[in-house]
């Protein structure tokens, strides 16, 4: 039994988790802004290195707690080390290096797409791989191979916008509340998703690279009229948003789905996992789920509380680069890019 | 005694004229430079940025995206680039909290995308570009340069080939 303790400061979240041989989760804390988000009207209220340094300690030590366990039980530290910001990321890697010396414990550098990437495999019996991973969040959108835990290859990722940014943008277009990707996919409940026929970019007829901006520009212009950036949103009905909101989640998970289906004929692999804060979404689960069965593919979705930005998804995929014997020394540094090579 | 200052407008028609027009600056930039971008969702920030690595020798501007999420994106090239977004952050003291004067080197360039939401982050001396759409893919473009290293990539883009149409110079 092999139990590590992992550490995520990449972006907004304050988050620390325990997690026994790679897959058995005992506990998840993430210390949200998202009610502060709520709060302040759709901008985060601090995203300073210094909430982090507030927020890491009693974040660990409320891991430890409900894990039922100490320092003591764990066999190594996992640190995101990339990519995110610097100074983020920062606090995460000298609080896990510190733990490391003081505890004698080894330490493990997780990049934190790669961990995006396996968190479909926690809980399941028997591991996914290979597969082909869709990761949507706000920042990224990518697709994967994935062998082992430890070789994974980039296949394709968004080329401006991630879908989760645009699922945003749209919600602040449309007039929602923050977070807009919630937001669009309930009132899209009520609406007609072929009432407007927004652009699928497809980009190359091979590619497996994303465009989303493009479908932003689109949704703003429908709602303002061609060219126009104002003026338009108070002529809309609650019916009319809501056509809108459901035409474009459509048109948005049909890319998705279609690259994802491309990528599988391209690498021929019999499984998708699906990752990231949008894996949260629904439609979209039903919609891959929908589309595997189709094909007898195996598809395994991230459980809910593992899309969004979590350490035990560090601690997973720090297991299994500690079993490969990929140890980080104390001279560990924090990097803005990912290391995740491209096909 | 005001700074030195100059502006220049250029009308792009396509989203490819925007890239070819941030190509030309990316090739003209001066390192300690700050680019602040202004421009409504879907005006072609992104876009300009993309034309702007590309000009600065970044290998691979399919990798140059969105930071609205991430915040801070870093390309390595002539001069080390970073992008930056504020369009999350409630103001100039949240970028100032993130680093942002970290960034500030002899041998980087700044680029910040919402850049008037964060008015007083930004030096005094800055190329600012605005961004104004005027139908579906055309887009006013005027570069506003305050400070000696501002001008001078100015002055550089304005004398390499750029077959753009030029709408006005210098107006004041």
């Amino acid at each position: 039994m092999t139990t590590i303790l992992g550490i995520e400061t990449s972006c907004d979240e304050t988050a620390a988790a325990v997690v026994v041989d790679g897959k058995d989760v005992r506990s998840n804390i993430v210390a949200s802004q998202v009610d502060l988000h709520r709060k302040y009207g759709g901008v985060v209220p601090e995203i300073a290195s210094r909430a982090h340094i507030e927020r890491l300690d009693a974040v660990i030590e409320e891991a430890f707690d409900a894990a039922g366990c100490s320092h003591g039980h764990i066999d190594a530290i996992a640190v995101t080390n990339r990519p995110g910001l610097v100074g983020a990321l920062l606090i995460g890697v000298t609080a896990a290096k510190t733990l490391s010396w003081v505890w004698g414990k080894p330490l493990v550098a997780v990049d934190h797409i790669e961990a995006h990437a396996c968190s479909p495999a926690m809980g399941l019996d028997q591991p996914p791989w290979p597969a082909v991973g869709l990761i949507v969040s706000g920042g990224h959108t990518s697709l994967f191979r994935i062998d082992q835990p430890t070789s994974i290859t980039l296949l394709g990722a968004t080329t401006d916008d991630a879908a989760g940014e645009a699922f945003d943008k749209v919600a602040a277009i449309l007039g929602l509340s923050y977070p807009g990707g919630p937001e669009i996919e309930r009132i899209a409940q009520n609406g007609d998703p072929m009432a407007v026929d927004f652009p699928r970019t497809m980009l190359a007829p091979n590619s497996l690279d994303f465009s989303f901006s493009g479908i932003k520009t689109a949704v703003l212009y429908h709602v303002h009229g061609q060219g126009r950036t104002t003026g338009g949103l108070e002529k809309l009905s609650p019916q009319d948003i809501a056509d809108i909101a459901a035409s474009f989640q459509r048109a948005v998970i049909d890319v998705l789905v279609r690259k994802t289906m491309l990528a599988i004929c391209q690498t021929g692999l019999p499984t998708v996992v699906l990752g990231g804060g949008v894996a949260a979404n629904r439609v979209l689960r039903s919609a891959l789920a929908t589309a595997c069965s189709e094909r007898d593919l195996d598809f395994h979705a991230a459980k809910m509380a593992y899309c969004t930005d979590n350490a035990a998804m560090i601690a997973a995929l720090g297991y299994h680069l500690l079993v490969s014997g990929d140890v980080a020394g104390l001279d560990l540094d924090a990097y803005a890019t990912g290391a995740v090579p491209r096909r | 005694m005001t700074q030195a200052r100059e502006r220049k407008t250029w009308e792009t028609t396509s989203a490819q004229a925007t890239f070819a027009l941030g190509e030309a600056l990316g090739r003209s930039l001066v390192g300690g430079l700050v680019v602040g971008l202004v421009g409504s969702l879907g005006a072609g920030k992104t876009q300009l940025v993309k034309g702007i690595a590309a000009g600065n020798a970044v290998d691979d501007v399919r990798k140059v995206t969105s930071p609205t999420f991430t915040l801070v994106h870093e390309y390595p090239g002539r001069f080390c680039l970073y992008h930056v977004d504020v369009y999350r952050l409630a103001g100039a003291a949240e970028l100032i909290a993130l680093g942002f004067d970290e960034l500030l080197q002899p041998d980087t360039v700044v680029v910040v995308e919402w850049a008037d939401r964060v008015h007083s982050a930004i030096p005094s001396e800055a190329l600012w570009v605005e961004l104004i759409p005027k139908g579906e893919t055309s887009r006013t473009v005027t570069l506003d340069a305050t400070g000696e290293a501002a001008i001078r990539c100015l002055d550089d883009l304005r004398a390499g080939q750029l077959h753009l149409n030029c709408l006005a110079e210098d107006p004041e």
